[in-house]
């Protein structure tokens, strides 16, 4: 019980800060903070990946792309509106990660890497190619259209007045809530366990009778499934979705973000999506150059992977077992 | 990949050797930066995914010195390769070597640290637009029994065929050669006899950033066109020649590197379905189907790991 009371009240601590937040934030800065509930959406997926079962993947912003053009597609060629689109991304991204997965079993951490990377590289010039599907350069454009929710006319939500901002941000924000419980769910028990036996040790969990390959396949969808969330929701609050809206960037900032939470707690994937969505921001301010964020992400990446291999949270935990004066056990690691 | 409409009044024999010898010239790009990953594959284990990015930070260096502040060519590229080779031994000394213990998903993830520093940097003290890289071999075109060639992608195929040669050469015939050979192939055994094992892992990440430099200074003219993302796309194409050819197969690499420039351009200019947007993804569906079919590629040499 100990156990879960801890998390229990940080969850519950970041929930009630979530609701009443928007009366504290500005319109601009209600809608950067869901922003942040977009990419803790796509963390919490890539975690299922790379914290379960330690497969690297620099390819989420492919599935992101696959969300958020099924989103977009469905409200502009189909007159779906916005909020219906959101399962239906998470089926296809899900579907798509699904079929990669298959493939991707055979192939180790490094090839794997390899091989995300060059679908993330890769994915813009085939969504130009499919121009009669995807609107090719000009992308898809969902401003002033009666599907997106909010879009022209403010909301009512449970007695409340919404504008389009706030509406965002309650919709980003409860879709992060329920994914991770539905995330927290699926992995607390017989499913997480058999995932973190797959990335401790793939024989012992074979020898113990954990299908490498159904598991691993699993995670991917899974993980898929989630960016594709993430995608339907970028797109929805970006109004817009073009070739370069999900580049490579994105994809190894997620994993950036997924290494600077420390693999696991949601509070450290929350800092790691505050992280990814205003380190750009800052960085405007050490220098007005396009290049600053990049350095600054890869000096910040190199230096996480030499002073705490286990993330942020992994060392806010160490410095928590330290003042109880006792052996903690690992915190999930990197390596 | 240098003028793909070149000569298309030829005839039909004519023109598909000019697009293999096009093919041959993006391929010998393809292949310096594949032996550059090669290279430290196997001196270090990792795939070093900053490759293509410390490529493009060392012709952008070349382009400054020539456009900006007056070098003459030669001279300015023997300083860009020296920058390179002391960058490249430099960043293994400071940044791979202290993490190169743990494990390789630790390694790879300081690699891509590294892509991005390097990619920033590059925007951040050149900015972001398009310029253009002088070359030393003109883009004319000269009559090889009838089949128009163009001076540029001959040069090409050369400077990357001599580059192979100098290379084997410093492997198979120096004393360093085949102490960074033992060092790589087995680095307890090179200590007990002396090989001081990580300088030689740091002459080899010098070596490949030195290959790297070259690679970029070669593709930057017959793309025309220098931006920061130069060699975002070059690096899926050598990391699929490595595959093809064996991953740990400097030999492979070459081969494999020819193969996919060739093997490319043909598919670009024959199938209208792939033409120049599906290039790309086929590269990565050669780098799928290696894997998934001999993953140990062309050059295949067992390897047996014990659980």
């Amino acid at each position: 019980m100990r156990r879960v009371a801890g998390p229990l009240a940080l969850f519950a601590a970041l929930a009630v800060a979530v609701v009443v937040a928007p009366a504290f934030l500005s319109d601009f800065q209600a809608q950067e903070a869901a922003y942040v509930a977009v990419y803790a959406v796509a963390l919490i997926g890539l975690n299922v990946l790379t914290g379960y079962t330690g497969q690297i993947s620099l390819g989420h912003g492919a599935f992101m792309a696959v969300g958020g053009y099924t989103t977009a597609i469905l409200m502009v060629d189909h007159g779906v509106r916005d909020v219906w689109t959101i399962p239906v991304a998470a089926v296809v991204a899900g579907a798509a990660g699904y079929l990669f997965g298959l493939p991707a079993l055979r192939l180790s951490g490094l090839y794997l890497a390899l091989a995300t990377f060059a679908i993330a590289v890769a994915t813009p010039s085939v969504i130009r190619k499919f121009e009669g599907f995807t609107g090719g350069e000009s992308g898809k454009n969902l401003f002033g259209l009666p599907q997106l929710t909010a879009g022209t006319t403010p909301v009512h939500v449970l007695g409340r007045q919404l504008n389009y901002n706030n509406w965002l941000y309650y919709l980003c924000w409860t879709v992060a809530f329920v994914v991770y419980v539905v995330g927290w769910l699926m992995l607390r028990g017989r499913t997480g366990r058999a995932l973190r036996a797959v990335r401790d040790s793939e024989t012992a969990a074979l020898s113990s009778g954990v299908s490498l390959a159904r598991y691993k396949t699993l995670a991917f969808g899974v993980s898929a499934a989630y960016a594709g969330v993430a995608g339907s929701l970028y797109t929805i609050a970006n109004a817009s979705i073009y070739p370069d809206t999900f580049p490579v960037q994105l994809s190894i900032f997620l994993l950036v973000g997924v290494v600077v939470s420390g693999l696991g707690s949601l509070a450290g994937l929350v800092a790691g999506a505050v992280f990814i969505e205003f380190l750009p921001i800052w960085a405007q301010d050490i220098s007005k150059s396009q290049g600053a964020p990049s350095v600054i992400y890869g000096a910040i990446l190199i230096a996480v992977m030499f002073v705490l291999p286990t993330g942020v949270a992994g060392m806010a935990r160490r410095v928590a077992t330290f003042a109880r004066g006792r052996y903690d056990r690992r915190a999930p690691g990197t390596d | 990949m240098g003028s793909p409409m070149l000569g298309t009044m030829g005839s039909p024999v004519s023109d598909f050797l000019q697009q293999v010898v096009s093919g041959l010239a993006s391929g010998g790009i393809y292949a310096s930066l594949a032996l550059a990953l090669v290279l430290i594959h196997r001196a270090t284990g990792v795939i070093n995914f900053a490759q293509g990015e410390m490529a493009t930070f060392s012709t952008y260096l070349l382009w400054t010195l020539t456009a900006n502040h007056g070098w003459p060519y030669w001279p300015a590229v023997g300083f860009t390769l020296a920058v390179s080779f002391v960058g490249g031994f430099g960043v293994y000394e400071m940044v791979i070597r202290p993490v190169e213990k743990g494990s390789v998903l630790r390694v790879v993830i300081v690699t891509i640290g590294l892509l991005l520093l390097f990619n920033g940097l590059t925007t951040w003290i050149w900015g972001g637009s398009q310029q253009s890289l002088h070359s030393p071999f003109p883009t004319r075109t000269i009559d090889v029994g009838g089949v128009a060639i163009s001076v540029l992608d001959l040069g090409t195929i050369g400077v990357s065929i001599g580059v192979v040669i100098v290379l084997w050469l410093f492997f198979q015939f120096t004393k360093v050669g085949l102490a960074m050979r033992a060092a790589a192939t087995n680095p307890a055994e090179s200590r007990l006899v002396g090989v001081r094992v990580s300088s030689m892992l740091g002459l080899g990440w010098g070596l490949a950033a030195v290959l790297g430099a070259i690679a970029g200074a070669l593709a930057a003219p017959s793309l025309a066109s220098l931006d920061p993302n130069l060699m975002q796309a070059t690096l899926i194409y050598a990391f699929a020649a490595a595959v093809l050819g064996g991953i740990d197969s400097p030999a492979g690499a070459v081969v494999g590197g020819l193969l996919l420039g060739v093997g490319l351009n043909l598919l670009g200019v024959y199938v209208g379905f792939i033409g120049a947007d599906l290039r790309l993804p086929a590269a990565l569906a050669v780098i799928l189907v290696v894997l998934l079919v001999r993953p140990g590629g062309i050059f295949r040499r067992r390897v047996v790991s014990r659980v």
